[in-house]
């Protein structure tokens, strides 16, 4: 579809928060009591933030939950019983305010769930989010994304990108069906696009994506591996904020006869994540976990996926309890 | 709307076979006639066998598709899953997830000489490959089975042992490890490589599919290179740990390639180019 520009005034954009927050799910950033900014489900307009650079936790929950039910059962004398998960159940989520990193990497995750077979749990919960993005007009020393091919104000992802203005109106950049349904909502409240300029911050370079796949062709038994996970614990912190990261788990949970299996978020940082029964484990040390974690990211996925497995949202390196930085990392390795 | 990848078929265990003390074999029968007969599978492929309430665990299909109408799986007790798998009895339920991953390619080795090697409980993963060609016999020139177990007691399949010993149109060859034989064994007793050395099958026009544990392969590969095979006609599979069974999850992975997708049946010409992460 082609894209369509309009200009949303600030009053209109609270008024167009508060007719889709009183009919549909809205998922939005607010500053919880401890300062960090978490998404909650409609919370009052007054409570959104428009002035966060990142949220303590990726949005990517909205189509791939921490702990997604795949069916339940049931055990009786001699029969069995699984009752599927009613997908239909899935309801419209409109995201509100999400950063275009964020927004992107649905694409990216699209890429591992929808890859070979589909994963129709991840493809119902997409077909259902509706992807209002907010440009950046902030951004600190974490952000990356222009080393990742994206900019502060990517449309990729969103169905709507919203660039705050220097007076506080907004250009509104309508680019799929879905966005397009979210304007005939209420389509006065987009008007006539002006010259006003979108206040966009500007994020450094910090390394070249392409180069560092290309090096990474060769790298797997560099020292450097071991030489920048010394630090590292094993947490799995990167993994659980991250908006790409879609390694999962599968478990079951069982009550008396009765119970479900469900996937869980998991981490490839764990040594646990591919520990053999008979205690042999592939990836026995953290450097050889730490080298997966990035081989995957900036090589297999780029190969095997056709997508590039950052966004460069900085979160793996601000959440990071060790301080270990991604962006540093791969510029020095693209520089080995 | 179709079934969910997730979804277990539901199996019902319809024969039990104690191989060893702590190894079992379930022939298991769909419940559903309707996916009985939709369900195919080919030789070398694998699925995720389940306890509902347990979890799930991951080995090949240890039956022919040449044996239609069920399929069996060996296992050992080792975790938690397999440990309740154990403790499942004749007419239970177990859940099956697949089939999942690639093949051996049997129809390029038609008019070739076959030489099976397996250690321990690296012979269910070969044994639906060698009962699929010894079914289709004609295709195959001779067909040589050298197997070796830690003990006569942890031999697996010993009731078809027998019976592929006694057919004269099969080599079969077993072994223990020294110390491992009983007063009555008649088989060879030694470690795998040193047996395989002593029988010294030609390489000429033969493909070696080799299973067992590291070490077992490890010393077996010189073996093989001595007498004359080359790393495109030898074949194994590979066994990281897996959840989906599908490339999603995240584990299975050898550097870019997944177990799960690519495998598990590789042969040693692609063993070679990837990384040592398995």
């Amino acid at each position: 579809m082609e894209t369509t520009r309009k200009l949303i005034r600030k009053q209109s954009l609270e008024k167009l928060y508060n007719i889709l927050s009183t009919t549909r799910k809205v998922y939005a950033p607010v500053i919880a009591s401890d300062k960090q900014v978490e998404y909650k489900y409609n919370p009052a307009f007054t409570d959104v933030t428009f002035d966060h650079i990142r949220s303590t936790l990726s949005v990517k929950n909205v189509v791939f939950p921490k702990v997604e039910n795949l069916f339940y059962y049931t055990n009786k004398q001699t029969e069995s019983t699984i009752t599927d998960i009613d997908l239909n159940k899935i309801q419209d989520v409109v995201l509100w305010g999400a950063h275009p990193c964020d927004n992107a990497a649905f694409d990216t995750l699209r890429s591992i769930f929808c890859w070979d077979i589909t994963d129709e749990f991840f493809a119902k919960r997409l077909e259902k989010l509706v992807v209002i993005g907010f440009s950046c007009h902030l951004s600190d020393e974490y952000c990356f994304c222009t080393s990742v091919g994206l900019t502060p104000n990517s449309t990729k992802g969103s169905d709507i990108l919203l660039s705050r203005l220097k007076n506080g109106d907004y250009h509104a950049e309508i680019l799929t069906e879905k966005g397009n349904a979210i304007v005939s909502i209420s389509p006065e409240l987009f008007e006539s696009v002006t010259n006003e300029e979108a206040e966009i911050t500007s994020v450094k370079q910090k390394f070249n994506h392409e180069q560092v796949t290309a090096k990474l062709a060769t790298a797997f038994e560099n020292p450097f591996w071991v030489a920048n996970s010394l630090r590292c614990i094993g947490c799995g912190a990167c993994a659980y904020v991250c908006p790409t990261c879609a390694c999962f788990d599968i478990q079951d949970e069982a009550s008396g006869k009765e119970g479900k299996r469900y996937r869980s978020w998991d981490s490839c940082g764990f040594g646990l994540f591919t520990l053999h029964t008979s205690g042999h484990n592939p990836r026995n040390v953290q450097s050889q976990r730490w080298r997966q974690r990035i081989m995957h990211k900036f090589s297999y996925m780029p190969e095997r996926n056709n997508s590039l497995g950052c966004v460069g949202c900085g979160r793996c390196s601000s959440g990071c309890p060790v301080d270990m930085n991604i962006a540093e990392q791969l510029e020095a390795l693209q520089n080995i | 709307m179709s079934d969910s990848i997730y979804k277990p078929y539901l199996m019902e265990i319809e024969q039990i076979v104690e191989e060893t003390p702590d190894v079992r074999t379930y022939r298991l029968k769909f419940k559903n006639a309707e996916e009985a007969e939709k369900f195919s599978f080919k030789a070398g492929q694998f699925g995720e066998y389940s306890v509902l309430g347990e979890g799930e665990s991951t080995f090949c299909v240890a039956s022919s598709p040449t044996r239609q109408g069920y399929i069996e799986c060996t296992f050992r007790k080792a975790g938690r899953v397999t440990n309740a798998l154990a403790n499942l009895e004749l007419g239970d339920t177990v859940g099956f997830r697949g089939p999942y991953g690639n093949t051996f390619p049997i129809e390029e080795w038609e008019g070739k000489n076959l030489l099976y090697i397996a250690g321990g409980i690296a012979l269910p993963p070969m044994r639906c490959v060698i009962w699929n060609t010894i079914d289709l016999r004609n295709k195959y020139k001779d067909i040589t089975i050298v197997y070796g177990a830690r003990s006569v007691s942890d031999l697996v399949y010993k009731h078809e042992l027998k019976e592929w010993e006694d057919r004269p149109d099969i080599k079969l060859i077993t072994t223990v490890d020294p110390g491992g034989q009983t007063p009555d064994w008649k088989g060879e007793i030694g470690f795998v490589p040193m047996v395989l050395e002593k029988a010294a099958p030609s390489s000429e026009n033969t493909v070696a599919i080799l299973c067992g544990p590291p070490v077992m392969i490890k010393f077996t590969m010189p073996v093989l290179k001595k007498l004359g095979f080359k790393d495109k006609d030898i074949y194994t599979t590979l066994e990281n740990r897996m959840k989906c069974g599908f490339g999603k999850c995240g584990r299975c992975n050898v550097g870019k390639v997944f177990v799960c997708k690519d495998g598990p049946v590789f042969s040693y010409e692609q063993i070679l180019t990837l990384p040592e992460e398995y």
